[in-house]
């Protein structure tokens, strides 16, 4: 395959997502959680926050709504029929609670082809309405040759 | 913790519907974790789980090792193969940098059938 570079360095606009406290359990539940901080409310006040605590992979939830505009770009050009996750990185700064709203933007970091596979790494950065930056991911997607 | 120390090993069997409970919780409704026909129309063995899902289970061993939500500073995976619904998971997970700061580095793996879907993962945890 031959890969096209030209949307390398292109940013998206920053989308914000409400993080709700059952949205949360509900995602904790989905993984397998029984961290009592993720699901129940008293035990997370009792334990000095304002509301349940997000786990750190809930990142890919409030990052989604960013992230898959960016995948689906006809400029980055991916086919997605041959499309495979390749890798991720997450960087966690402060913690999620229900009721923060995390606004986050997405940069192509890179596209390379190596051995007939594209490679197409992307950027997110998620920062709370207090400006504490929350997360920032790595996604690699990998094209197989065709 | 030691550098050589193993964290408690993770065991978990996602059930039949547990690709669908993920979509719904994650918002990945890609057909190739929900669609045994579609699955098998692309190539793959049927139904395959979400490898976001299988990445948090190795988030939950790290942060079971470093004593809480706020202690895991930094997950990187790689996904290789392929996890498959009704299939034990493993995850172990050794201590191979300790820092003078209280925060280590542990190298885990995610496998399943005595195949890695999950290698060379690394992850750093400490004080939050």
């Amino acid at each position: 395959m031959t890969v096209s570079t030209v949307a390398v360095g292109k940013a998206y606009p920053p989308v914000t997502y409400a993080v709700g406290r059952e949205k949360i359990r509900e995602y904790a539940r989905a993984v397998g959680e029984s961290n009592p901080l993720y699901l129940d409310v008293d035990a997370a006040r009792a334990a000095g926050h304002p509301d349940v605590l997000a786990p750190p992979m809930f990142a890919v939830v409030y990052s989604a709504p960013a992230v898959t505009p960016a995948f689906f770009d006809p400029e980055v050009g991916i086919d997605f029929a041959r499309m495979v996750h390749g890798g991720q990185e997450f960087r966690w700064g402060r913690v999620v609670v229900a009721g923060d709203e995390v606004a986050t933007t997405v940069v192509v970091k890179d596209i390379s082809e190596r051995a007939g596979n594209g490679f197409f790494v992307f950027e997110s950065t998620s920062i709370a309405q207090d400006g504490e930056t929350v997360c920032v991911g790595t996604w690699t997607n990998i094209v197989r040759a065709a | 913790m030691q550098v050589g120390d193993q964290i408690a090993e993770l065991r978990v069997t996602p059930d039949r519907y547990l690709t669908v409970r993920y979509a719904g919780a994650s918002g990945d409704f890609n057909p190739i974790h929900l669609d045994e026909e579609f699955a098998r129309q692309v190539g793959l063995p049927g139904r395959i789980l979400h490898g976001l899902w299988t990445m948090a289970q190795v988030a939950r061993a790290t942060t079971d090792a470093g004593g809480g939500p706020q202690s895991l500073h930094r997950l990187a995976v790689q996904f290789r193969g392929m996890g498959l619904p009704e299939r034990e998971i493993v995850v172990r997970g050794t201590v191979a940098e300790v820092g003078p700061d209280g925060t280590a580095v542990l190298h885990v793996v995610a496998e399943q059938d005595g195949r890695a879907i999950i290698r060379n993962a690394e992850a750093e945890i400490g004080p939050s």
